[in-house]
């Protein structure tokens, strides 16, 4: 065969790429968090102090202070620091949970889906079970029943995002198994892996993957707000969720620096979100 | 008659209809009721009906995508799926189908020489031969490989699609191929140079189709049998000019007649098709064509009439047309609720 | 219709055991015994074994569900570890609290919502429509603990219009629809209702938008029809759709209260939940779970039969 012009045609994924790009939100947010997580991950490097060290002379310095550009906590510590080195749990509340609930659920969702009738039915009945109770109390009763502690915490938001994404995942997959590509596979004689490996599982990734973006901020929150309870990391951790609750006794000294770790929470959720809807967008588009 | 390549015998797929979990007996749909043909080597099989009357059905019973509730597939002479007889996975080698829905036969995600390469790959060919073969396919249903077979489904048109589904099909070697209402999709231009191409690759491979259409001119063209269904039924089957032009059965001719004809010598005649549309849930007792058939009289509703042949190979299920079934003798049909029809 | 409902009712039947079931198991989760929350543990043996009798923990665990199960049915719940109150009493005063508290946030959130959502549908596209898709998604993003906090600080520190904590004189036993008791009530309400202001305008404008988009408004204009009956329609055919979701965040503003409830010392069910994590006072723990998912289910039951009967077109299977 002669190798003239040998054209190319576009991928899904370089598809949903080239429309990203064309998004200046979603091209922001992943900005910010690209600065938000290089922060904590680079922490030790480039934190001004050491998050533990305590000063029962400096507590509570207003933001703006020399040698303290956030100022510091009412046990004298850095918040700059604390805020970055803060950043490495908050962030991996957020994204941990929803990282294995997404290929836990996928899983489980693909076999439901794909193997069909009354174990299908069985799966997603025992799932409607956990499905009765609302995210955040059900987190909470988990987090709780566990004991304090970030791996109780993680556990439990993990368990809790399970049944939504196996929700979606079989959702699609019992759409895609009707499709005549999927006969056409089966009319070639292959086997029931190869048909989803091949077929199946390229079609699902896409719309779960689209519902795990969404969950990242939420995870992120409740993960915190665990932690704020004070159900997830346990002190000295610098954790955002956290020291808003070791922080809530400086509300009338110094509000500012209370409201900080809060704050750090906001905008990288805000993040997360536009960032999961320009994904959305982008995905639609070339449907 | 060793040149029959298919036989099927007394196919029958009933789906169970989700009524209220109270009901007292469970209702079914006879989507395929009790049919037996046979297709030829190297012939093609037209089917055709109405939509409801089971023929796609029965294209998805004989290639094995859903499991028969009673019935015989036999392959060259083989048994389908049985023990001693041909294994399913070899089975799939030789028949293969090309579905209706250009769009939602190809999966997305892959490219067209990686659809194409699929099969084969499964079967144990290599990467590299697969995708050569699939090169050559693609030529051989007139696109060019250098430009298709790394493109996506969602870049190519409709015609272009189901030659891509045409070539998958071939990547097998089938001896067998089912058109589900392959072209039925298509802007009547592009189904003329699918059809001639379809002429085409049958005469290189020595191929046999199943052609299943709801669209009359169509099958008149491609098929050299056509069989009629109504109702999960055979009605009438032959010679495609044959029934054609002497059509039999008062189904047949109803829907030959309301084919709309640009022959100002041979007008379109009213439909004599009175009453309502079938139930498949609850058929009519009897000729299940009886409630809407002009020439219907009592033994049409009391007893099933039997595909007996009216000439060589044109056989017809209706006692009209049958002196020995008793038909003349009969008295009018008793005037039933549903009924609109003329004794 | 009438199937479907009998259908929805006996499906919810198992739904309502696996939470009872899971609502017990919970607590023993935990390791370690849960004796250890009631006797301390250099307690003498005898008084160890006296207190399992009495808590009924040395029956075997399906057994110890079965008689919390039969008894919860009726109406009782045990009793509390820590406080020696009966569990449903205490559980019911929280919920009732809660109640008010979420009741009046979720009917913030929906009106405004449903205001801005349907405002945004209508000129989507405009500054309005990004408006309150800012707002949007500022209210599904905020950590409504923090919004609480940041309120607290405004209105309490500084400006001292509102209080920072309680529900008012006479504490979580009297709730009284006045304006020492309402004042209370202001702040957490706010911070609470932003979530569902969140979801609700993002929800309703999208389906205000879309629906405007449809042949049948066009077709509508067309004849003439005034804006008022043109909102009419629209109204009509994105209720059951707003209807489920705010019956849902309804559920999860009950469910959810906790993190709030703490800021502000608000005495819900989420305030008795996170005082019985930490005393590790199983009774409160499994009773306060237990109604509060049942309350759940119930809504979700509601809001399916009440679904189709605006719109026959959404009967599930």
């Amino acid at each position: 065969m002669s190798s003239s012009a040998h054209i190319s045609g576009r991928s899904y994924w370089s598809v949903v790429f080239h429309q990203l790009k064309h998004e200046p939100v979603a091209l922001c947010s992943a900005l910010v968090l690209l600065i938000i997580f290089f922060a904590a991950i680079f922490a030790p490097l480039l934190a001004p102090a050491d998050p533990y060290a305590t000063s029962m002379i400096h507590r509570l310095q207003a933001v703006g202070t020399t040698d303290h550009l956030l100022g510091t906590d009412e046990l004298g510590r850095d918040m700059l620091s604390r805020l970055m080195f803060g950043g490495r749990l908050s962030l991996l509340m957020g994204v941990a949970p929803v990282f294995m609930a997404f290929v836990i659920g996928t899983s489980i969702g693909l076999f439901a889906g794909y193997v069909g009738g009354k174990i299908n039915m069985m799966i997603m009945r025992m799932l409607d079970v956990f499905y009765a109770f609302p995210s955040v109390l059900l987190a909470v009763a988990i987090s709780g029943a566990l004991g304090p502690g970030m791996m109780n915490s993680l556990f439990a938001l993990t368990l809790v995002f399970i049944p939504q994404l196996v929700r979606v995942a079989e959702s699609v997959t019992t759409q895609v198994r009707k499709l005549d590509y999927i006969e056409a596979a089966r009319m070639s004689g292959a086997g029931s892996f190869s048909i989803i490996r091949v077929h199946v599982l390229g079609n699902v990734l896409g719309p779960v993957f689209v519902y795990a973006t969404g969950l990242l901020s939420v995870s992120m929150i409740l993960g915190s707000g665990l932690s704020f309870l004070g159900l997830g990391v346990k002190p000295p951790e610098p954790e955002w969720g956290l020291m808003l609750n070791t922080l809530r006794s400086a509300i009338f000294k110094e509000p500012l620096i209370a409201a900080l770790p809060g704050a750090m929470i906001f905008v990288t959720s805000i993040a997360f979100n536009l960032l999961a809807d320009g994904v959305r967008s982008a995905m639609d588009i070339k449907r | 008659m060793s040149n029959i390549i298919l036989q099927v015998s007394n196919l029958k797929k009933y789906f169970p209809v989700r009524a209220n979990p109270f009901a007292r007996e469970q209702k079914f749909v006879h989507a395929v009721d009790d049919i037996s043909f046979s297709v030829k080597k190297g012939r093609t099989l037209g089917i055709v009906g109405e939509s409801g009357c089971g023929k796609s059905t029965t294209a998805r019973l004989i290639a094995n995508l859903m499991p028969t509730d009673n019935g015989v597939i036999i392959f060259n002479g083989e048994g389908v799926g049985e023990i001693g007889g041909l294994e399913l996975k070899t089975f799939r080698k030789k028949l293969q189908m090309v579905f209706q829905d250009s769009f939602a036969s190809l999966n997305p995600r892959l490219t067209i020489s990686e659809t194409i390469s699929y099969g084969p790959m499964e079967h144990g060919t290599s990467k590299e031969d697969a995708h050569l073969q699939a090169h050559d396919l693609l030529a051989k249903v007139g696109l060019d490989p250098d430009l298709f077979a790394s493109r996506y489904p969602h870049e190519l048109s409709g015609g272009q699609r189901q030659r891509v589904n045409i070539a998958r099909a071939l990547a097998f070697n089938p001896e067998v191929v089912i058109l589900d209402e392959a072209v039925a999709a298509l802007d009547k231009s592009v189904q003329a140079q699918v059809l001639n191409l379809l002429q085409e690759l049958k005469a290189e491979f020595e191929l046999t189709y199943l052609f299943i259409s709801h669209d009359l001119h169509v099958v008149h063209y491609i098929s050299d049998d056509v069989m009629v269904m109504y109702l999960g039924q055979i009605v009438e089957m032959g010679p495609v000019e044959q029934v054609y032009s002497e059509a039999a059965h008062p189904y047949t001719r109803a829907l030959l007649s309301a084919v709309p004809s640009m022959d100002p010598a041979h007008r379109t005649q009213k439909s004599p098709i009175t009453g309502d549309p079938p139930n498949p849930i609850n058929p009519p007792s009897g000729c299940r064509f009886h409630d809407r058939c002009e020439h219907a009289r009592a033994i049409c509703a009391s007893l099933v009439p039997a595909l007996m042949p009216v000439q060589s190979s044109h056989v017809v299920a209706c006692h009209m047309n049958h002196p020995s079934s008793g038909y003349e003798a009969s008295g009018p049909v008793v005037q039933s609720a549903a009924a609109g029809v003329n004794p | 219709m009438f199937f479907y409902v009998i259908r929805r009712l006996i499906y919810a039947v198992p739904i309502a055991l696996g939470v009872t079931l899971i609502s017990f198991l919970l607590v023993y989760l935990a390791p370690g015994d849960p004796l250890n929350a009631i006797a301390p543990s250099d307690a003498p043996a005898e008084t160890i074994a006296a207190l399992k009798v009495a808590y009924g923990l040395d029956k075997p665990l399906p057994m110890q569900y079965g008689l919390w199960l039969l008894r919860a049915v009726q109406g009782d719940l045990g009793v509390s570890i820590a406080s020696g109150r009966p569990v449903a009493a205490e559980v019911l005063a929280a919920v009732s609290n809660t109640l008010v508290l979420a009741g009046i946030a979720g009917a913030i959130g929906v009106f405004f919502g449903c205001l801005l959502g349907a405002l945004a549908g209508y000129w989507h596209g405009s500054g309005i429509d990004r408006i309150a898709t800012f707002l949007s998604v500022i209210g599904v993003s905020v950590p409504h603990y923090w919004l609480g906090m940041v309120l607290t600080i405004i209105f309490s520190t500084w400006l001292a219009w509102f209080p920072a904590m309680g529900a008012g004189p006479g504490g979580s036993a009297e709730w009284l629809w006045d304006y020492a008791h309402m004042r209370h009530l202001v702040l957490p309400a706010l911070t609470l209702c932003v979530i569902p202001l969140g979801i609700i305008t993002r929800t309703v404008r999208a389906l205000v938008a879309d629906m405007l988009d449809q042949e049948f408004v066009i077709a509508l204009r067309a004849r003439g029809l005034s804006n008022i009956t043109i909102f009419k329609h629209v109204a009509k055919n994105t209720a059951p759709t707003v209807l489920a979701v705010s019956g849902l965040q309804l559920g999860y503003l009950m469910g959810g209260s906790i993190l709030v409830e703490t800021v502000f010392a608000w005495p819900g069910t989420g305030f008795l939940l996170n005082t019985a994590i930490f005393q590790r006072d199983i009774p409160v723990l499994q009773g306060t779970i237990l109604i509060l998912c049942m309350f759940f289910v119930a809504l979700n039951l509601i809001v399916d039969i009440i679904q189709p009967l605006i719109d026959p077109r959404m009967v599930r299977a």
